[in-house]
């Protein structure tokens, strides 16, 4: 009954998890993380890596749970406009603007979760979708996000006082910090015995329930951890590029974010992140091609799923026959 | 040995970089549109285009002046368009942004071109807070903006004898900015407002809003809505015969590329503002033929192409002057201090709040039987001179402007 077509797709990488493997990937993505900047432009890194965080957090729930949301773009948008709308008309510093727009995505996080996880597979996604829907109309009309002109010049201020985000260099290791800080908690969810349920539940919900877990919770607690995380990013995300705008809340979002997964690698930890960088790359450095972008990015989605299906990652770890 | 070398090379390395930078006489223009959906046929490769030829046709590099134009996609997205615009500045060295349709992307491009102190000139974006609250010292408006267009609309129809309006609004806030500034300007006029109905956005069926506005029997019907809600409420209208049953359809956003799109048999009656028609004098149509002939499509320049091409002429007199294009709010300061004037809309002032100042036109659609060929289209109703076009400077929240 559980078995879905979205958990049937889902196929985790079956060799064992061994920690010093991702110790040592981690290590190295945060050097590479630390150095970059150097090479690449900040503010493409800060914007990926915004994307990074709410491509992991949503791969915690369609990866280790098994629910496919279609409607991740509502936790990233609102809480954009959160912590915009805070930091610019109410004029909290920005650590606490980020704090509460993260919250207040937990917050729409319960009252969707509870509903949504009533269902499963293509069910669960169409209301996770109604719902995103409900909240991007919203979003168009309240009259404090400005409609289509969004939320504009969002002040950067001064993180606790002391750290001028103005500053390009400040601001991209803040962000960085912030990944990691929401990179590592993922991590952590993912390796407690509270994730070892969620995997349970992913893989046949019924013995689960037959061993006398409350599956509902377990999924509704996942389901706030991810809308709270993406939170975290929609809300950086806003103090980055300084606006907050209707692009964050549109459905097509929610499907990007899906793109993203697939193509870095579905349940695997490192995957979203390569997987959002990708992307995010694509958007950015192709944008001289005019109309090809979209092209490009369709034939890289085809290429994808025809070519190496468990994503760059999962084929990585497959190859090493490692888990990542 | 050796190092004398190295020294000799390294002292010759700063001296030319030093020349270099003596005499900069490099400009870079990066045209960022929407290359790719709904506003490229507006702006697009067509903007890239008229940038192009704005450069060929401004004698500059006779001059001795280097000037490359770049472009990209901006998709839309407000972020994707600020991120493009920092990385211009940052690493490509941009110094004018232009065009830039979509409000959201060209109010977030607004407040980096004011950091890094480069120039925008915008013209494809048509919220009139670019010259109202978010007006910078770095920013120019150059074509049109939805105060113009729905006060245009609502003062020459109103005028001609359309005193009666019902709206059909799209429900969101553009809609309603639309259709708060026409009935404005409707009352002004001493016309009435008899009704309005809202439409969700992105509505595919109109049939219901039509039939409220054919039975309400006032004699305009203002369409406040854009893109495709325009262009379907069109069509629909065209079904039930609206135009045919004496009443007048007035979309307050519309351009000459949607007109093409729906064909004049949908479009015929269709009664809207714009700032500029390819075929209004010789030197029009001259740079319409030219411009058609490079388009791959074929398509006539649409205002906010026409836009661009103006702008850079009139950026490149300022720049020229100036000798420099480093500081972007001396520019901006020397393009409002001169008078404009080139051969698409001839000549205007900027004013102090970045506004560019040209008449208006009211435009009505031919009929298919009226037309002589592709894109022989409009028909002026009435011209609104350059003083009533816009937004009066009293009512501007501009920072920029003293009272």
């Amino acid at each position: 009954m559980s078995v879905d077509s979205v958990s049937e797709t889902i196929t985790a990488p079956v060799e064992v998890a061994n920690p010093r493997d991702e110790q040592i990937v981690f290590l190295l993505m945060t050097l590479a993380l630390i150095v970059a900047p150097l090479f690449a432009y900040p503010f493409f890194l800060m914007q990926a890596l915004c994307f990074a965080l709410f491509a992991c957090a949503f791969n915690l729930l369609v990866g280790y749970v098994g629910l496919l949301s279609f409607g991740h773009a509502m936790f990233l948008g609102s809480a954009g406009y959160f912590s915009a709308h805070i930091a610019k008309v109410w004029g909290w510093p920005p650590e606490l603007a980020i704090i509460a727009a993260a919250i207040g995505a937990g917050v729409i996080g319960v009252v969707t979760g509870a509903l949504a996880i009533r269902r499963q597979g293509i069910y669960f996604s169409m209301i996770t979708l109604a719902l995103s829907q409900m909240i991007y109309f919203f979003c168009l009309q309240a009259p404090f996000t400005h409609g289509e002109d969004g939320i504009q010049a969002v002040p950067q201020g001064k993180m606790l006082g002391f750290i001028d985000l103005s500053h390009q260099m400040t601001l991209y290791y803040v962000v960085l910090a912030i990944f990691l800080f929401g990179f590592l908690a993922i991590h952590r969810i993912i390796n407690s015995p509270f994730g070892e349920i969620l995997k349970a539940i992913r893989e046949n919900e019924p013995r689960a329930i037959s061993l006398g877990y409350k599956t509902d919770r377990y999924k509704l607690a996942a389901f706030v951890l991810s809308a709270t995380l993406v939170g975290l990013a929609g809300a950086t995300k806003a103090i980055v590029a300084q606006n907050a705008s209707l692009t964050d809340v549109h459905w097509s979002m929610s499907g990007e974010v899906v793109l993203m997964t697939l193509v870095g690698g579905l349940g695997t930890v490192f995957g979203p992140v390569v997987g959002a960088f990708v992307i995010v790359a694509m958007q950015n450095y192709l944008a001289g091609f005019g109309q090809w972008v979209t092209v490009i990015q369709g034939v890289i989605f085809v290429a994808c799923v025809l070519a190496f299906r468990r994503g760059i990652v999962g084929e990585i770890a497959h190859m090493f026959k490692r888990s990542l | 040995m050796r190092t004398s070398i190295a020294v000799t090379a390294l002292a010759a390395a700063l001296a030319w970089a030093g020349s270099a930078a003596a005499q900069n006489k490099t400009i870079k223009i990066g045209s960022l549109s929407d290359q790719s959906s709904l506003y490229a046929d507006i702006g697009g490769p067509g903007s890239t285009l008229a940038a192009q030829m704005a450069v060929e046709d401004s004698g500059m590099t006779a001059k001795g002046w280097k000037i490359d134009v770049i472009s990209a996609d901006h998709q839309n997205k407000p972020d994707v368009g600020v991120s493009i615009a920092r990385q211009w500045f940052d690493v490509e060295k941009v110094d004018v942004i232009v065009d830039v349709p979509n409000s959201g992307v060209a109010l977030a491009v607004n407040n980096v071109v004011k950091e890094k102190n480069k120039v925008f000139l915008n013209s494809g974006a048509g919220t009139s807070d670019l010259t109202g609250k978010a007006c910078t010292p770095n920013t120019i408006h150059w074509t049109y903006d939805t105060y113009a267009l729905a006060n245009g609309t609502g003062t020459a129809l109103t005028k001609s004898g359309g005193d009666t309006w019902f709206f059909l609004t799209a429900d969101y806030a553009f809609g309603a900015a639309l259709e708060r500034d026409t009935t404005n300007a409707v009352t002004k006029a001493g016309g009435k407002v008899v009704g309005t109905v809202r439409h969700p956005l992105n509505s595919p069926d109109f049939s219901s809003f039509l039939l409220q506005a054919q039975t309400s029997k006032a004699k305009v019907i203002g369409l406040a809505n854009a893109g495709g809600d325009t262009t379907n409420a069109v069509k629909q209208a065209s079904e039930f015969g609206i135009t045919q049953g004496g009443q007048t359809l007035a979309a307050l956003l519309l351009f000459i590329s949607d007109v093409h799109a729906l064909g004049l048999n949908a479009a015929q009656g269709l009664t809207f503002t714009e700032t500029f028609y390819w075929d209004m004098n010789d030197q029009t149509r001259a740079f319409a033929k030219k411009f058609a002939s490079k388009m791959k499509n074929g398509n006539m320049p649409t205002m906010v192409q026409a836009g661009v091409y103006s702008a850079l002429l009139h950026y490149f007199k300022a720049v020229d002057a100036l000798g420099s294009a480093e500081d972007g709010a001396k520019v901006v300061a020397k393009m409002k201090e001169m008078p404009t004037d080139d051969p698409l809309f001839g000549k205007g002032t900027i004013r102090e709040d970045g506004r560019k100042i040209h008449p208006a036109y009211l435009f009505q659609v031919k009929k298919p039987s009226e037309s002589k060929g592709p894109w022989d289209y409009y028909i002026t109703k009435a011209t609104i001179p350059a003083d009533q076009a816009f937004r009066p400077l009293s009512e501007s929240e501009c920072p920029l402007v003293k009272k």
